[in-house]
């Protein structure tokens, strides 16, 4: 079911995003765009090339970027797709999209672009290590990370054709390809990628190729048979898929690139707590921030690499048994 | 649309409305008086003055005209301006701020038919605003959109980013009225940020048309909204309304502090008097309704 290989090819999500975008406009006549100068490297000036007329970039004003995409919402009668880079955007604005967009359930979908630390060069200052924490704090939000561009063109549809509002995780990265053109989403319904028995690993966004790859590796290695979940949807949360897998297992170690405080890997220890308790370890990036570097050597110094998760997992296994 | 009220009937819909407000505050036991009672001249001008096309029987039909009410804390005034409109039953005001009621202490377009915006977080209506005005555009419709803000919300960046953008945009029929009470929270808005002043200014440069006003004086209102409604097609058009915190009520009139609190039962019954309500109405009110 699964094309993921160690040399997967790459897949663009933000090129995915633009066009998808595009052909949704098509589509949909009454469909707004917004970005707040950064469409160009969104890929929502794709839609604004082809529409003019419905897209808005306000310019660097990401509150006023929410503002206006509510007013456009407010009346639930057109899906507006509102982006940005992931810390201005959710960052930013939060206050605005919790006041407007969370609490009257308003039909606004939020794409940011540039999460985590593979944003690289570009320092602590762009590298949104707190988006999903922060998103999936505020009610009605439902906060959607894809792996890769295959089931992100299937988020998108399914984000577009479904009331209120959304959050969805992409990153300035290509990601390898993890799914078949074919795969179908659906919010709140995650997918075993590997089966196993020893561990489960859940993971989301780019870290579940890294996953796959180091459950090779322990499974090479340490003849450790670990189970691999992508959960896609981190809000709603698949807890049964995940709860099943834990009661199987009976160790769960989550990796995510964002910070391991409110995000992924609290979302599963919340429906762990109360579905199935079992030993858990949270791989993120550690309470701080980031610095400048390739998106391949942060992945490194925050210990995110595929052979360092291996490690991890092993050591983890090793205390608890 | 219905018949426009003439100048007296438009003071006497305030003074009623000015006696409703302060009796659903004073039976919530909180809220905000003070702006509540400057911005309800604009109001009443507005609803009654035949600038605002609504329909209570369909609250948000397409092309019903939009009011935002960006100084969300005024919700008193505004909710009773809705009940004299017919969207709900007056005692329903006196609910405000209770728990289960439909009338939330910030406005609530969840909660109350005829709001537009969810709002009570300052500086976001002007935004709101902008983006249901560009939909007017985008949809091809003729609709006005009023965004009420307060001075003090000036401070806020957000307000200026919407003002902004509405130049680069040329939204359709986009107004904003002030309501310069010139008192904010703590005190009076030079002591705690001058830097909102000159208002008219600061919306002239950003493409602006500026129009400067009494906000009690209603000739001003009705001649004000007349310029701004015809200008506004070319456009957006704030007007700057120099008003009078806690208006109508001898005690409360440009005093901060009656910008958030309710009145004790001895002053509420001199704010009746001063609205000119009878003793024997004052009692019979206080009888039915007064359960403290």
């Amino acid at each position: 079911m699964f094309l993921y290989t160690k040399d997967a090819p790459k897949g663009d999500l933000r090129k995915v995003y633009g066009e998808t975008l595009v052909q949704l406009g098509e589509k949909d006549p009454k469909m707004c765009v917004l970005d707040a100068d950064l469409s160009t490297s969104t890929k929502t000036a794709m839609f604004g090339n082809k529409f003019p007329e419905r897209f808005f970039n306000v310019g660097i004003d990401e509150q006023n970027l929410i503002g206006v995409a509510s007013g456009l919402a407010y009346d639930k009668d057109r899906v507006v797709f509102a982006s940005s880079f992931s810390m201005f955007l959710t960052g930013r604005a939060w206050e605005i999209i919790r006041q407007h967009v969370g609490y009257n359930e308003l039909p606004v979908k939020l794409v940011a672009t540039h999460t985590g630390i593979t944003v690289g060069p570009d320092g602590a200052s762009h590298q949104m290590n707190e988006d999903m924490a922060i998103m999936r704090a505020i009610p009605n939000m439902r906060v959607i990370v894809p792996a890769d561009s295959n089931i992100l063109k299937k988020i998108l549809y399914k984000v577009y054709e479904t009331p209120g509002p959304f959050y969805v995780r992409l990153t300035r990265e290509k990601f390898p390809i993890v799914y078949p053109e074919d795969v179908e989403f659906e919010i709140g319904k995650g997918f075993v990628l590997k089966e196993g028995k020893d561990i489960t690993i859940v993971a989301v966004g780019l870290m579940v190729s890294h996953a796959l790859d180091a459950a090779t590796i322990l499974k090479e290695k340490y003849g450790i048979d670990a189970e691999v979940i992508d959960p896609v949807s981190v809000k709603p949360i698949d807890a049964d898929l995940i709860a099943e897998s834990a009661k199987k297992t009976g160790k769960v170690v989550t990796i995510e690139e964002h910070s391991t405080i409110g995000g992924l890997g609290d979302a599963v220890l919340e429906a762990l707590s109360t579905k199935a308790p079992v030993p858990t370890m949270k791989i993120g990036i550690p309470d701080t921030y980031g610095e400048s570097g390739t998106a391949q050597e942060l992945l490194r110094k925050f210990e995110l690499m595929p052979d360092q998760l291996a490690e991890r997992i092993y050591k983890f296994l090793q205390k608890v048994g | 649309m219905e018949k426009k009220a003439s100048l007296e009937e438009l003071k006497e819909i305030a003074r009623q409305a000015r006696i409703e407000t302060l009796k659903a505050i004073y039976l919530a036991g909180s809220g905000h008086p003070g702006g509540s009672l400057s911005i309800m001249d604009i109001l009443v001008a507005l609803y009654f003055g035949g600038y605002v096309n609504v329909d209570p029987k369909e609250p948000y039909k397409p092309d019903r005209d939009r009011v935002i009410l960006s100084k969300g804390h005024a919700a008193p005034a505004f909710y009773t301006i809705l009940a004299f409109k017919g969207f709900f039953e007056k005692e329903l005001l006196y609910t405000l701020r209770k728990l289960g009621s439909p009338l939330q202490g910030h406005v609530s377009r969840k909660h109350t038919p005829g709001v537009e915006a969810s709002t009570g977080s300052l500086g976001q209506g002007l935004s709101i605003a902008l983006g249901m005005a560009l939909k007017a555009k985008v949809d091809g419709m003729d609709y006005k959109t009023y965004a009420l803000l307060s001075d003090g919300e000036l401070q806020e960046g957000m307000t200026w980013e919407a003002a902004m953008t509405a130049k680069h945009f040329k939204p359709k029929n986009l107004i904003a009225i002030i309501d310069n009470n010139n008192i904010q929270l703590d005190d009076f808005v030079p002591n705690v940020n001058s830097g909102i002043y000159p208002i008219e200014d600061k919306f002239q440069a950003c493409g602006w048309h500026t129009i400067t006003i009494d906000g009690h004086d209603y000739k001003q209102i009705l001649e004000a909204l007349d310029e701004a409604t015809a200008v506004a097609k070319e456009k957006p058009v704030a007007i700057r309304a120099i008003t009078v915190k806690g208006k109508g009520v001898s005690f409360m009139e440009n005093t901060p502090a009656w910008h958030g609190k309710a009145p004790d039962r001895e002053k509420f019954i001199q704010a009746m008097k001063d609205l000119g309500v009878s003793e024997k109405e004052i009692e019979e009110f206080l009888a039915k309704y007064d359960k403290k």
